[in-house]
């Protein structure tokens, strides 16, 4: 599990979703939706558009506080301290400043010494083949170059769990393979991936586990072959046949 | 009296010659105006980012107040700091209405709503877009609003740019709390207003050239930075 956790005594993980409903103007957007998610697996929400995947994932995150129920992690993030997760946003956004200054900025934040600042977001754009582009002001990048620099940014600062929202949603192909590539990576360094996606192929390639949301409410959580070599639900099902492809 | 084409003609001598009494006075405006730009810009950006980032009752109240105070008229200002300053207001013992520094405080006072009112607006669309990424990344509110500062430099520049042309631009204040004395807080636009009526066209023209290129040219650094900044930075 490397440097996270020998920075964090106590691992934030597991985490329990528990009976989370959230309700905006009026409209029910999750309902009663429970899980719990286990260090060591890649977690992949699935659903169509619409389903709430990306709401579930912010209150998991904390940026949304929840209508109804809670999160619970296994030892919390204490307020004011430098966070131990982190999160890529479907259109990350990124400073009016280079590339790796983006990743410094993140590191300040994670208390990282100034030392070592310069050494680590290097080390990060290279993970994600970006080394080249480290000075170029980052917000002239191509969409496909801004999303890896955020994965870089969210990744250099060693989270014990990174969120990823629809990370590839609107990439070209070689540009989703390059995403799709630092996320396994990722998982293989040992930081909890959870991630959403409309994009079978894409949940097919990447996960271990699925979430699936469909409406508000999650229908099924399970090992991914189990999901889809034999989905329990009709929604499920219907999804899988591309019945239901947008919500 | 001279016709407008030779008082022109004699304006532009002086202006390229470096007449003394035109650059004397030219320098004192700068001064003055240039002080209270950095005076307004630590207040207004302070407000302007506060108000934009932190949620308070009445907030929406003193947003309203800012915009209103955008089109302050300059010689109400001038009149509220001469009573601030004159020897029986509050501010009296100072002892520094007629000099400089009241002319520094009242062109302050006249420029800070508008920097607080514009660099209100631009880090607030910032905020807008920034939220949540700050937020992720762990960001204090203090430390997103310094972020967002950052990040709105450009735009913000304008403003201080702006804010440099009202004061540097404007006669009400500085005429009531300067006074206009001769060599001590006569500045371009209070000559000119004063020469004007005197009949001494060319030193008032000569210093209206000066006062337009002034202007001029900080529209064309505003346009340039924009630019710039657009192309460059995205």
């Amino acid at each position: 599990m490397g440097d996270a956790v020998m920075k964090a005594p106590r691992s934030l993980l597991p985490f329990s979703i528990e009976r989370v409903g959230f309700v905006a103007r009026g409209r029910s957007i999750l309902a009663d939706v429970s899980a719990t998610l286990a260090p060591g697996t890649l977690t992949v929400i699935l659903g169509p558009n619409g389903a709430g995947k990306s709401v579930l994932m912010r209150i998991c995150h904390g940026l949304l506080e929840p209508s109804s129920g809670r999160i619970v992690w296994n030892s919390p993030e204490l307020p004011g301290a430098p966070r131990r997760q982190a999160m890529v946003f479907q259109h990350p956004v990124m400073l009016r400043r280079s590339a790796i200054a983006n990743i410094e900025y993140a590191l300040e934040l994670a208390g990282v010494a100034r030392v070592e600042r310069t050494a680590r977001a290097w080390r990060a754009l290279e993970q994600v083949g970006l080394a080249h582009i480290a000075g170029r002001p980052a917000r002239v990048l191509s969409g496909g170059e801004q999303q890896r620099v955020a994965i870089a940014r969210a990744w250099a600062v060693r989270p014990e769990v990174l969120f990823l929202d629809e990370p590839t949603a609107n990439l070209d192909p070689g540009a989703t393979a390059a995403v799709e590539q630092a996320i396994r990576a990722i998982h293989d360094s040992g930081t909890k991936v959870v991630m959403t996606t409309h994009n079978l192929g894409q949940a097919r390639r990447l996960a271990d586990e699925i979430l699936f949301l469909y409406a508000g409410q999650l229908f099924e959580q399970a090992p991914a072959d189990e999901f889809f070599a034999a989905p329990r639900s009709e929604e499920a099902r219907a999804f899988l046949k591309g019945e239901v492809p947008w919500h | 009296m001279n016709t407008v084409g030779e008082a022109f003609e004699l304006a532009l001598g002086m202006v390229v010659s470096a007449d003394p009494q035109l650059w004397e006075i030219v320098g004192l405006s700068l001064r003055v105006s240039l002080a209270a730009l950095a005076l307004a810009a630590v207040l207004g950006l302070t407000l302007g980012a506060i108000v934009a980032v932190a949620q308070f009752p009445g907030r929406r109240a003193v947003i309203v107040a800012m915009n209103a105070l955008l089109g302050l008229p300059s010689v109400v200002v001038g009149l509220l700091v001469y009573l601030l300053l004159s020897r029986a207001g509050p501010l009296g013992s100072l002892g520094i209405l007629f000099t400089p520094g009241a002319m520094i405080v009242a062109q302050a006072v006249l420029v800070t709503p508008l920097i607080a009112a514009l660099s209100r607006q631009a880090i607030e669309d910032a905020w807008r877009e920034y939220r949540e990424q700050l937020r992720s990344l762990g960001a204090s509110t203090p430390r997103a609003a310094r972020t967002l500062l950052w990040d709105t430099r450009f735009s913000l520049a304008t403003t201080l740019l702006a804010g440099f042309g009202r004061a540097i631009s404007e006669v009400g204040a500085v005429m009531i709390v300067g006074g206009n004395i001769d060599g001590v807080t006569r500045v371009m636009t209070t000559a000119i207003a004063l020469e004007t009526s005197k009949g001494d066209l060319p030193l008032a023209l000569g210093l209206g050239i000066v006062l337009l290129s002034i202007v001029l040219v900080l529209n064309v650094i505003a346009f340039l930075i924009r630019e710039g900044a657009q192309r460059r930075y995205g």
